[in-house]
């Protein structure tokens, strides 16, 4: 079981909600991967279309946790009133905390990550910080309050897989009792298997199922794989050689020569 | 007075945030506010008296990732 604030989760796959084909396909896609965290964001609402309730209505049909996210911000300020209007609206103390650094490849801004992260924790939020594998950002942010660290595999979106496996490995060695989710640049199932092979806690994706073919049946492989992946992760993966090892018995061969 | 709602200006009548909500439309929809940059939290909406020209943000549940 994978626990988060307090929260104890069966299911180690957290899902976005944007990017679908269609309302009826993201919600088949998070029933059938069986995510029981799902983010969302906030956005301008016109009074005449009301088109974000129709949205929050559809999640809500869903009965699984929400975690609302600040993308897009830029600044410390934009990011903790944005998280103050999410807490407001979805009712819950949890915050995905984004603050970009870079518009190409939408790194986070780290040094403005742990300033909001400092704010958010002393106010009472519980903080997803959306970081880099960078082991003395973890640091801090852990210092600032924070009890789960978000890494990401790549670039939101890019579908890239784990960029930076190694360093991944560290922030499990480092961090041997803080939940890591990874989080964003993953494209296909395998990708998370990885991840979970190497020890995280879980994965957070969206593009990888909402721009699948077959965004449901994506959502189902993505949910096997990070169960096969947690599942050697416990089993104890052997270690690799540079030489071959015969797996049959050496050991009363006959002699044919 | 003239405000500025979403990055659209708009007329109204009423002199709160409340009031000028509900002219615009948003009776009963799950929003979050803003009033120049700062959070205006549901219970203050009614009590926050509004001057033409200021911006306003109105923010409601989106898809996200």
């Amino acid at each position: 079981m994978l626990e988060l604030y307090g929260k104890t989760l069966s299911s180690r796959l957290l899902l976005g909600t944007s990017r679908y084909p269609s309302p009826a396909i993201l919600q088949e896609a998070v029933r059938t991967c069986g995510a029981q965290v799902v983010t969302v964001s906030l956005r301008r609402e016109s009074g005449a279309e009301r088109s974000g309730q129709a949205f929050w209505s559809l999640v809500r049909d869903l009965d699984v946790a929400v975690l609302p996210n600040t993308a897009g911000c830029h600044t410390v300020k934009e990011a903790v009133t944005t998280a103050h209007m999410a807490r407001e609206v979805f009712g819950t103390p949890w915050i995905k905390l984004e603050v970009t650094g870079d518009d190409e490849l939408l790194q986070p801004d780290v040094f403005g990550l742990v300033e909001a992260a400092r704010i958010l924790c002393a106010e009472g939020f519980e903080v997803f910080p959306y970081t880099t594998e960078d082991l003395g950002v973890a640091h801090r942010l852990l210092e600032a309050g924070c009890r789960v660290l978000m890494p990401w595999g790549a670039p939101i979106g890019s579908g890239r897989g784990l960029a930076n496996p190694w360093a991944l490995c560290a922030l499990r060695t480092r961090f041997a009792d803080v939940p890591l989710i990874v989080d964003a640049g993953l494209g296909v199932p395998s990708h998370a298997a990885t991840a979970m092979e190497l020890g995280c806690d879980g994965v957070l994706l969206n593009t990888a199922v909402a721009q699948a073919g077959d965004p449901v049946k994506m959502a189902g492989a993505f949910a096997r794989a990070v169960e096969a992946g947690r599942m050697a992760y416990l089993a104890g993966p052997m270690e690799p050689r540079d030489l071959a090892v015969p797996s049959t018995p050496t050991l009363g061969k006959a002699f044919l020569a | 007075m003239r405000i500025l709602v979403n990055g659209d200006w708009h007329e109204v009548q009423a002199r709160d945030l409340a009031g000028a909500l509900a002219e615009l439309g948003y009776v009963g929809a799950v929003i979050a506010t803003a009033v120049n940059g700062e959070f205006v939290p549901q219970d203050r909406r009614a009590g926050l008296s509004l001057k033409g020209g200021e911006r306003i943000e109105v923010l409601a549940p989106m898809q996200g990732g």
